[in-house]
């Protein structure tokens, strides 16, 4: 790859549907459901690249296409167009077999799901969620493996003791901190973050925003960040891209993108925050 | 010259009102290193919006803005956003009128945080932020506890801390005495003086003619957007 960038995405996009030639011509950030065919455009002429060690931001309002970039990106969507480039892998990743994808999802790219039902499985321990993680990667040494998990764990503040108790009974934020935990467990280099403190109470929320700090500055981690919440892109994000009806309306400083806002949806989401 | 500024504009328009709104048209001046060049004028001149274009927290709308860094001379009105980043980590510091404090974050770190960015061990960059804050006249009692329930005054000096610990070479400050008092101010103009002194360029927006002209070496006056007047000194 030929910049310093982590992780590179050219020109992505998502339909839901069948399809036609002219989905992508037929539709812009106003409209996003094809005139002639029907299907929708979940994303498009999605381009952009994040930095090492970089947290980005992508803002929008629901239906804007947010969730379908990181659910892409880890492979969880197939892409309809485009290609994307991680800085340790050769080529384009949605290009890979499916065995470099498996390799990547368990030790390059973490994702956090906005709902934990995805991210987890319930039925099982909060320590059996990252062994499965661990177990994927190729770790086979019981003691090994616990110690890995109950470490996790207690970097993201859930007491030990609840290790072997099964996940469903744990309470929303603390389900979130077990999906953190386990999308770390393998030292990725980037974490996928999907509206990651969406729905919990604000002190919460606050925990949560002040683990992901410490952690993407102790791990040098990359950090792609959905929201729909400013104040959240504010305090965690430095560069920040802003997405209406699956297209990309302006991307830039976070400071910049706030205070002067060149978009007319920009400026209307801006102006709208309580 | 460390920063040389030509011709720079600066427009806002407003989608929902159709609408277009002047911050400054056509302004030009240079400052040297270790120069402070001062920003003088009414409040709605112009002044804020341009220093922060020159932060580039707004997108300048014509003009150029050289600034000579580390790595040779760059215009920040066109800079590539991540270079922008990495010149306000390591370059260029900008204090604002209005500190927006980061939520429960102590006093000490919020003025440690950016040498901990920086890689000094946290124990070190702890020490300095006491020392700093210290020489601010920050209470001791009060280096633990959330900006969030300061003073104006107090407020202002973290920030202010802030801003120095990381020995910029470039200072952009926004009304920096607004909320001090006199004793105070005296000791924040020794400070920059300080600054100047290692060779800092300092670009310093101020109502205080006396601040100014203790600190300033050259007076930029703004007048409904526009710079009328370079001056040696505030009358």
């Amino acid at each position: 790859m030929d910049c310093d960038c982590l992780l590179r995405v050219v020109d992505m996009a998502k339909i839901f549907g069948d399809g036609c030639p002219y989905c992508l011509e037929l539709t812009d950030d106003e409209h996003n459901i094809c005139p002639r065919c029907g299907s929708i455009v979940g994303c498009a002429e999605i381009s952009f690249e994040i930095m090492p060690n970089e947290i980005l931001g992508i803002v929008g309002e629901s239906g804007s296409g947010k969730s379908t970039i990181l659910k892409t990106l880890y492979f969880d969507l197939e892409p309809t167009k485009g290609a994307a480039y991680l800085n340790c892998y050769e080529g384009d990743i949605f290009k890979a077999n499916s065995q470099d994808k498996r390799w990547l999802r368990n030790f390059k790219i973490g994702m956090v799901y906005q709902n934990p039902e995805p991210g987890l499985v319930m039925d099982i321990t909060a320590g059996g969620n990252i062994a499965e993680k661990l177990l994927a990667a190729g770790w086979r040494d019981v003691g090994k493996i616990r110690e890995r998990a109950s470490g996790l764990l207690k970097r993201m503040e859930i007491p030990v003791v609840r290790m072997d108790e099964i996940t469903r009974n744990f309470s929303g934020g603390m389900q979130q901190r077990v999906q953190i935990a386990k999308a770390l467990a393998n030292n990725p280099e980037i974490l996928l973050l999907d509206e990651l403190t969406t729905g919990l109470d604000v002190s919460v929320q606050a925990r949560i925003l002040d683990l992901i700090k410490e952690i993407q500055r102790e791990l040098n981690i990359a950090i792609l960040l959905v929201t729909h919440d400013l104040g959240v892109i504010r305090l965690m994000a430095e560069r920040t891209i802003v997405m209406r009806n699956g297209r990309i309306v302006e991307y830039g400083l976070t400071d910049q993108i706030l205070e002067d806002p060149q978009h007319e949806y920009t400026q209307l989401l801006v102006n709208s925050e309580v | 010259m460390k920063l040389e500024i030509k011709g720079l504009s600066k427009e806002f328009f407003l989608h929902q009102w159709v609408r277009k709104i002047e911050g400054f048209r056509d302004v030009s001046f240079a400052v040297d290193k270790g120069e402070c060049f001062g920003i003088f004028g009414q409040s709605g001149s112009g002044k804020s919006s341009l220093i922060r274009c020159i932060y580039r927290t707004y997108i300048p709308t014509k003009g150029e803005i050289w600034y000579e860094s580390r790595e040779g001379k760059v215009n920040l009105a066109t800079l590539p956003e991540y270079d922008v980043l990495k010149l306000r980590k390591e370059e260029i510091g900008y204090v604002s009128q209005f500190l927006r404090v980061v939520p429960r974050v102590s006093a000490v770190d919020v003025v440690a945080e950016p040498l901990i960015k920086r890689g000094l061990p946290v124990e070190e960059a702890r020490a300095a932020a006491s020392s700093l804050l210290e020489r601010f006249l920050i209470p001791e009692n009060l280096f633990d506890s959330y900006p969030s329930t300061f003073s104006g005054g107090e407020l202002q000096r973290v920030n202010l801390a802030r801003a120095l610990i990381t020995k910029f070479n470039l200072l952009l400050l926004d009304e920096p005495t607004a909320s001090l008092d006199e004793g105070m101010k005296q000791i924040v103009t020794e400070m920059l003086r300080e600054e100047k002194d290692r060779g800092a360029t300092i670009i310093c927006i101020s109502h205080d003619a006396s601040f100014l002209n203790a600190l300033a070496d050259r007076v930029g006056v703004m007048k409904g957007g526009r710079m009328v007047e370079i001056l040696e000194e505030v009358p």
